[in-house]
């Protein structure tokens, strides 16, 4: 199997669909003439062309509104946020009027657009380019939200959501752009709202998304090796719809929990699994569900700590080895 | 005493064209359009308009028409709403029907319309059944969004009427995305995204200028100027004349009286027709008067005197103007307003017990309409759960 970065493999899916559908049309900052703040976007606008690969001014509110303006005639828009952190200033334009058009016409108008860019720490960039803010959007009926892990699921997901006629708000890493993996050739498509066992194991559950999936399966590696605990890796994918099962199911089998997590404690995405598996599992749980998560504050700039206050592969280590006890 | 208002300049509606020539300054040609000249002394001279002129008589009676259908549906919805029928925010559109009327008479296939909060006489405007309409303030089943976008959220997208939307300004980036996707999709038309005066001062309607501008997009942005963004008039809310803004991106911009249905029509024409053909963005400001509260909530006794509101009433109701505005064509005679005006009741009654007797939404409801995939479950591609508990 052919071997790409996640970049690419997000680059491939905008082409296949840029050149399967006509209304797919990717706009956002840079995107265009300078190939892409993060590169992703490299090479569509000499491909496609200006009609179809957007540069757009530092405008979220304006830009993003304008994309879900024009989903609402049937384009369907990828914008690109250069980080997700920018969401705070078109908050309004997501989260009002993207995540609620559908309900309050009475379903009867669709909001058929993707929002994508970076969400994560770990970049030394300070608190305000750093957020991940997975939970909130989540906590938005009417969206979707998705945070792939992998190149072939960067691509599949992708896919996926440009398809999709809700909302969907797609969560990159800049950390992983670069990172290479296996990616099916030819039609690769990963529905929404299916988790997938990264590592199967029997003595633990960690249950994670994002980047977190790499450190989790690092630090499994060494459990396995230093401590003999076998541990199972579920990579949730899409935070909405959620794969629950998939979840449930491990829990069933390894009879505890870590939950890993790039949020911030309070009422994270972990919070809501935690409350869903102690509802749905009480009586497979051999003990608390953990959770490890983003150490409670702003990011702190400062290179070496902010490797601390996120989650690592040494954090997840210590987490399991407290899980298991 | 009364306040100073702006539209006593605005007895002319004037149109302003950036220049085309790059050497001149942004500073847009202070031209007033002359008006076409009159037959009578005091006759109306946008009666003579061309867009005005080539009215048929039915035309014209159907105008006047869906004024007073407006006013009667909106009075009727007070009544209900002072008898607790209705729930939430109720803001009335009573004296601006001109503005909503004059404005979406002029749509073509591929023109489309947005507005904010104060969207009940959009709606009627674009041909919305006053039932459905009437039925949403009453949080029934049967209304137009099913119960669940009440007063603010009127939509209907068969008519090209994207809302009803709660935010200030919030509304105006989706117009221009509206007038993105026409020219994106190759077709001929516009998007009118109508905002109230206290919008001008939102970031996201300057953000969405810049695009319009910049993109060549065919929007055009209207300011219907009550005076008042809720209780702050604008003297104490907004610099400067709120058109004007539309100079600082070289957009065309306009303004006209809101009390005069020919007046809108007229302005409006030229710069929907510049934005159908040319792809060129503007911005009109309309002036106009709500007699009204900002909602049913404002006592309204705090910021304009009871004598401005009458002032208004008796010389600027822009269904008073266009009355004798058409008897003095001779196309209405007292019988005929009288006819109006009772059926325009009697609708207004029929769409209340059609409320009434309406259902209410169930809880089950609650959960419809959320998402396309969970609506048409047998093409959902997702899997995993939509809904939590």
């Amino acid at each position: 199997m052919p071997q790409f970065t996640y970049r690419e493999a997000i680059r491939h899916a905008l082409a296949e669909e840029l050149t399967r559908d006509k209304n797919v049309v990717v706009m956002g900052e840079e995107v265009a003439q300078f190939n892409g703040a993060y590169k992703v976007t490299e090479g569509l606008l000499a491909k496609f062309g200006p009609n179809r690969i957007v540069d757009t001014p530092i405008s979220e509110a304006g830009f993003i509104g304008m994309g879900i303006g024009a989903s609402m005639l049937g384009v369907r828009p990828v914008m690109e946020l250069m980080f997700w952190s920018f969401y705070s200033v078109a908050f309004d334009q997501i989260l009002n009027n993207a995540a609620n058009v559908r309900y309050m016409s009475g379903g009867q108008i669709n909001c058929p657009i993707v929002i994508r860019g970076p969400a994560n720490g770990g970049t030394n960039v300070g608190a305000t380019h750093s957020h991940t803010p997975e939970n909130v959007l989540a906590n938005h009926p009417g969206v979707k939200v998705v945070v792939p892990a992998t190149a072939a699921d960067a691509k599949g997901l992708l896919k996926s959501a440009i398809r999709d006629n809700d909302p969907v708000f797609f969560l990159e890493n800049t950390l992983l752009y670069g990172e290479k993996g296996e990616v099916p050739e030819g039609e690769h498509i990963v529905p929404l709202g299916l988790a997938d066992v990264k590592r199967e194991g029997t003595d633990l559950t960690i249950v994670t998304y994002g980047r977190c999936v790499l450190h989790s399966l690092a630090a499994a590696s060494i459990l396995e090796k230093e401590h003999d605990i076998s541990v199972e890796v579920v990579d949730l994918r899409t935070i909405r719809p959620l794969d629950i099962d998939t979840v449930l199911k491990s829990v069933a089998k390894t009879h505890r929990v870590l939950i890993v997590e790039e949020q911030k404690p309070f009422a994270s995405v972990g919070s809501q699994l935690a409350y869903m598996i102690q509802r749905e599992a009480f009586d497979e749980l051999d003990g608390p569900i953990h959770r490890l998560a983003t150490i409670d504050a702003p990011a702190i700039y400062s290179p070496p700590v902010e490797t601390e206050q996120l989650p690592n592969p040494q954090r997840v280590l210590k987490a399991a080895l407290a899980a298991v006890a | 005493m009364i306040s100073p208002r702006a539209d006593k300049h605005f007895t002319v509606s004037k149109i302003h064209r950036p220049s085309v020539s790059k050497k001149t300054t942004a500073t847009a040609e202070k031209k007033a359009v002359s008006p076409a000249p009159s037959k009578a002394k005091g006759a109306n001279p946008h009666a003579q308009a061309p867009i005005n002129a080539k009215l048929t008589r039915d035309a014209k009676i159907e105008l006047h028409r869906k004024m007073v259908r407006i006013r009667r549906f909106e009075e009727r919805s007070l009544r209900a709403y002072q008898a607790k029928k209705i729930g939430g925010f109720l803001h009335l559109y009573i004296g601006q029907e001109a503005v909503a009327v004059g404005c979406c008479s002029l749509m073509g296939k591929h023109d489309h319309v947005i507005t904010a909060y104060r969207d009940h006489g959009h709606a009627i405007a674009v041909g919305m059944d006053t039932k459905p309409l009437m039925a949403e303030l009453y949080g029934k089943a049967t209304g137009c969004s099913k119960g669940k976008g009440g007063s603010m959220h009127y939509f209907d997208p068969t008519r090209n009427f994207w809302g009803g939307h709660g935010i200030v300004g919030g509304q105006i980036p989706l117009g221009v995305g509206l007038a993105y996707g026409v020219k994106y999709q190759g077709h001929k038309g516009a998007a009118m995204a109508f905002m109230g005066d206290g919008a001008v001062n939102q970031g996201a309607v300057h953000e969405a200028y810049n695009l319009a501008a910049l993109w060549s997009l065919p929007c055009v942005f209207v300011i219907e100027n009550n005076g008042y963004s809720m209780g702050t008039s604008q003297a104490r809310s907004s610099a400067g004349e709120l058109a004007k803004r539309a100079e600082g991106y070289h957009m065309a911009w306009g303004q006209c009286s809101g009390h005069d249905l020919y007046e809108v029509r007229a302005t409006m024409d030229k710069f929907l027709t510049e934005a159908r053909e040319k792809h060129k963005p503007a911005v009109v400001e309309i002036v106009t008067y709500r007699y009204r509260g900002h909602s049913v909530a404002d006592p309204d006794n705090t910021y304009r005197s009871k004598q401005e509101i009458e002032e208004y009433r008796k010389t600027k109701d822009p269904i008073q103007v266009f009355q004798n505005q058409l008897l003095s064509e001779g196309v209405l005679d007292e019988a005929l307003i009288e006819k109006i005006d009772t059926e325009a009741r009697a609708e207004a009654d029929t769409a209340a017990d059609f409320s009434e007797a309406s259902p209410f939404p169930t809880p089950d409801d609650i959960q419809k309409d959320v998402y396309w995939e969970t609506d048409n479950p047998s093409e959902r591609k997702s899997q995993g759960r939509l809904f939590f508990d």
